[in-house]
């Protein structure tokens, strides 16, 4: 039988890491939970729920910064910052619906502890960028802190990137600073129908090239673009290739027909603005809308944006395989068969092909197959052994979400 | 006067059989012994604090740079990475037992991709010759600290450098994809590349800024950007120094965030002046240098409101730059303003804490004050938009007392920053420098993690040693285990 430990407090969270640490108890640590489908199966009878640890506890609009409660939900910050035009400006994507769960449950916490990006990573950076400081509580039981709350700061390693995409494995956060940026006022999306990869990649490139200030770029074969709820989108039956600009209104338009002009060579456009622009890019970011069948696995590729379609075309020979592209053709979407390795060998040979590197995660797939295809892309010898030694030295009884993230030992 | 960790007898003993492995390693003109050498090496930018390196060392490829330290990791010897030496918290202080490793020779830029967007180079470039190799394309790199003409990037990586524009572009953190490097063991790796995130740990995120403790960055992939369309800036002058701090808060209140955004208090004005004829007016207490871009439209537009706020503040002047000669012409004060300070002292002391933007005006006050204890002026320059301040302390080193009275008064100074909520540095580094300030704001208990992050890279800790922590503790004695309390079931706590 699974028990949940539900502390209350920072300390709280001391007392449960000591008591586990003492009885070697390896802990699930989780917010809402959302994205328990996410990294390695981990095997243990313990829970920490760290969603009471919730609550802005700082804001100052005008300093760019907010902090939090990890347990604290992303609308809640959200809807906070909205009201003074602000935003997180790394686009976190909603994967609640992706993984079968209902959207808006998702936390601060969770969306830090797994580095989890949408669509404007490209122009304003991921979460690791906005992640200015945090207070946590190490597998050794010891409650420590980095960073701070100011943007500028170089004092001590950066321990926030680190623990950004840790997955709850060299601690458990209590308290997060995040940086807030003012979010445009205005919004126009590009685009272009009926490309196909190999040219949606050089007009994504080329618009990416340009001083347009492109703050999302995403490509959506036709199969894919049709499940748009966006008539511009949906209703074409050809692929879309889009491309966002935000900020000021004069400058939002002046760049927004500066685009149609130089993408003119890829033919015909298009042009959303505010709502259709906005829904476009949440299906991109949140994914369950383009890629609905439930049954397949998901992966999620990071390569050289420059490489995308070489490696999608590669992985077209996994059965079942449909994608889509976002971040100017670094991210790919890749939805297939989840039976057997759920296209392990074809998905991580078509990286090597890559030679610049890349990463292709198994984001979504049944138990049993996560249990023996390793989610995260495997490292280098050298790589793998300094991680280990450094999770290690956070987590020696090595509690904190076992396996989530790499294998266990032994 | 600073402790450094004492020099290993057993090591300068062995001096000439290292000199002579070195050799090996490196043939030729890259190991320098002989004194007159080594002589300039013995600092970096922080020139208060001199060490002559027991042996110099120039590799050029990485293999060298590999036997190099596995052969010092073996025979227990330090290494201290340098790159161009302009680091200003002594991070490239050479130690008295040590191998002063040189990547000066790494100066080649290796590849650039532009349709993805970065370019690759050797950690020994220059930041400001990584723009110069792709102006043509009308691109750049984005983090352009004042010493970019000397800074080598490999130096910004192991910083994490920034300059006057990282407001809207980010620090070398947020503009770096990949690097290689070599681990004290010999072993070279490689963390990112040229797409996007880790697959594991952010390595590279956790590299940039270590200060050169981690590991040898023998190779950086940056980030390119396309040049704005245009640029303009506006010099804003103000009878006071809260308007000028209150205009600022009032330009990111209203959603702006310019390209870069940049104070100077009077005593700062008028050194530079008198270097630069940049224009500035001498009436007032504080300029703006506010700089917008992006295309001519959006320019124009938000140049008008930053003016509308600065004038709703009280500013009773404000320029607007006609042209790019003009608005260089505002930058070079700004730009000069060190060495400018250097022309009316005899030398000069360069802080760098970062505090929340609205407790400038409180700050600025409490630094008056501290004036008056120390018996030295101050002149500062503020990276305003980003709370980032450089109070530069006017002393003369050569009336006895002076240096270490500007050395109390700096600590004094960070002492504050950390007490408002801000932080002992925000661009140049702890270094040796503020060392021994760094249990102002951590813990023991996070400078001892800290320290195990180092024992995961290099468990001898050889590399760097005597930087940035006051303690330094054997890696042995931090991977102890010590499991506090834990016995009890905690009641307290609800479970279901
Ligand atoms: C006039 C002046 C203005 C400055 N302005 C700014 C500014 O605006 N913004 C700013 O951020 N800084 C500024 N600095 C500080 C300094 O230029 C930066 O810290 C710079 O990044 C240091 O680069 P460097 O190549 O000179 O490094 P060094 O001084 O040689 O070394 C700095 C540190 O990096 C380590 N290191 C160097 N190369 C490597 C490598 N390849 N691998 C591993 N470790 C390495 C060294 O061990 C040392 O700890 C200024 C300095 C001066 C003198």
């Amino acid at each position: 039988m699974t028990e949940r430990l539900a502390p209350n407090t920072p300390e709280d969270v001391i007392a449960a890491v000591q008591w586990a640490a003492a009885n070697d108890a390896p802990l699930d640590i989780q917010g809402a939970g959302t994205k328990r489908g996410w990294g390695g199966v981990i095997r243990t009878n313990h829970v920490l729920d760290v969603s009471a640890l919730q609550g802005v506890t700082l804001y100052e609009a005008d300093e760019l910064v907010l902090s939090a409660g990890p347990g604290t939900t992303l609308i809640e910050i959200q809807t906070l910052l909205a009201e003074s035009g602000q935003q997180l400006a790394f686009e976190p994507p909603d994967l609640g619906p992706l993984f079968g769960q209902p959207p808006g449950l998702q936390t601060l916490g969770g969306v830090v502890a797994t580095n989890l990006s949408g669509p404007r990573r490209i122009k304003s950076g991921g979460a690791r960028d906005h992640f200015l400081g945090f207070s946590a509580v190490t597998g050794r039981g010891e409650a420590i802190k980095s960073g701070g709350r100011v943007v500028k700061n170089v004092t001590g390693y950066d321990l926030c990137k680190l623990f950004a995409g840790s997955f709850g494995t060299l601690g458990v956060m209590t308290t997060l600073t995040v940086k807030v940026l003012p979010a445009g006022e205005k919004t126009r999306t590009v685009l272009l129908y009926g490309l196909d990869d190999g040219v949606a990649m050089r007009a994504l490139t080329h618009a990416l090239n340009s001083a347009h200030e492109v703050s999302a770029a995403a490509h959506l074969p036709a199969g894919i673009a049709g499940r748009s709820a966006v008539g511009y989108v949906g209703d074409v039956a050809r692929s879309v290739t889009a491309v966002r600009v935000e900020g000021v209104g004069p400058s939002v338009e002046h760049r927004c027909a500066a685009l149609r002009e130089l993408l003119g060579i890829y033919g015909e456009g298009e042009e959303l603005h505010g709502h259709n622009s906005r829904t476009l890019w949440r299906e991109v970011a949140d994914v369950a809308t383009l890629l609905p069948d439930t049954e397949k696995a998901i992966w999620r590729l990071s390569v050289p944006p420059s490489m995308g379609p070489t490696i999608a075309q590669i992985c077209a020979g996994v059965p079942g395989a449909d994608w889509f592209y976002d971040w100017g053709g670094g991210l790919i979407w890749l939805a297939c068969d989840a039976a057997d390795e759920a296209g392990a060998n074809v998905v991580r040979t078509a990286l090597d092909h890559s030679h610049a590197g890349g990463h292709a995660t198994l984001m979504r797939a049944p138990d049993p197959v996560r249990q023996f295809i390793p989610p995260f892309q495997p490292q280098s010898a050298g790589v793998a052994a300094l991680s280990e030694r450094l999770r290690e030295n956070f987590d020696p009884k090595g509690i904190l979400n076992p396996g989530r993230m790499a294998p266990e030992p032994g | 006067m600073l402790k450094m960790p004492d020099p290993d007898k057993d090591v300068l003993a062995r001096r000439e059989e290292i000199v002579r492995a070195l050799r090996q390693i490196v043939p030729g003109e890259g190991v320098i012994d002989e004194e007159s050498g080594r002589r300039a090496y013995e600092c970096d930018g922080l020139t208060a604090y001199q060490q002559m390196p027991m042996v110099v060392v120039l590799p050029e490829t990485v293999e060298q740079v590999s036997a190099i330290l596995k052969y010092c990791d073996a025979g227990g010897i330090r290494v201290v990475p340098r790159g161009a030496g302009t680091s200003l918290s002594g991070g490239a202080l050479p130690l008295e037992d040590g191998v002063l490793l040189g990547l000066g020779k790494f100066n080649r830029i290796l590849e650039v991709d532009e349709d993805n967007r970065c370019a690759v180079v050797q950690p020994g470039v220059t930041n400001l010759a990584i723009t110069h190799a792709v102006t043509d394309r009308d691109m750049y790199y984005a983090p352009d600290p004042s010493s970019q003409i000397a800074c080598s990037i490999g130096g910004n990586v192991a910083e994490n450098s920034g300059g006057v524009h990282c407001l809207k572009y980010g620090l070398t953190t947020n503009n770096i994809l990949g690097v290689q490097m070599v681990l004290m063991d010999g072993e070279v790796v490689r963390f990112g590349g040229r797409h996007l995130d880790s697959a594991g740990y952010d390595f590279l995120g956790l590299i940039t800024g270590s200060e050169g403790l981690l590991g040898v960055i023998t190779e950086v992939t940056v980030r390119l950007l396309k040049k704005p369309e245009t640029a303009r800036a506006v010099l804003i002058g103000f009878p006071s120094t809260e308007q000028a701090g209150d205009t600022v808060g009032a330009i990111i209140g209203a959603g702006i965030v310019p390209g870069g955004m940049e104070m100077m208090d009077k005593p700062a004005i008028h050194a530079s002046e008198q270097f630069a004829n940049a224009g500035y007016p001498l009436d007032v207490e504080a300029i703006l240098i506010v700089e917008l871009d992006g295309p001519e439209v959006e320019v124009d537009y938000l140049i008008g409101r930053v003016e509308e706020l600065a004038r709703a503040e009280g500013a009773t002047e404000v320029r607007v730059s006609q042209n790019d000669e003009e608005r260089e012409r505002f930058w070079s004060g700004r730009k000069n303003a060190f060495p400018a300070v250097g022309r009316i002292s005899p030398d000069y002391y360069c802080m760098d804490g970062t505090i929340p933007r609205r407790r400038l005006s409180e700050v600025l006050a409490a630094m008056r004050d501290m004036e008056k204890k120390y018996g030295l002026r101050v002149a500062n320059v503020f990276h305003a938009g980003d709370g980032n301040l450089h109070p530069l302390i006017l002393y003369d080193a050569n009336v006895p007392g002076e240096l270490e009275r500007a050395e109390n008064f700096g600590a004094d100074i960070l002492k504050l920053c950390v007490k408002v909520g801000g932080v002992l540095t925000g661009e140049h580094g702890v270094g040796v420098e503020k060392r021994d300030l760094m249990g102002e704001m951590f813990t023991e208990d996070d400078l001892k993690q800290q320290q195990r992050v180092k024992c995961a890279f290099d468990p001898q800790q050889l590399l760097n040693p005597g930087k940035v922590f006051p303690t330094l503790h054997r890696c042995a004695e931090l991977g102890r285990v010590h499991i506090h309390g834990g016995q009890t079931r905690f009641p307290e706590l609800p479970r279901f």
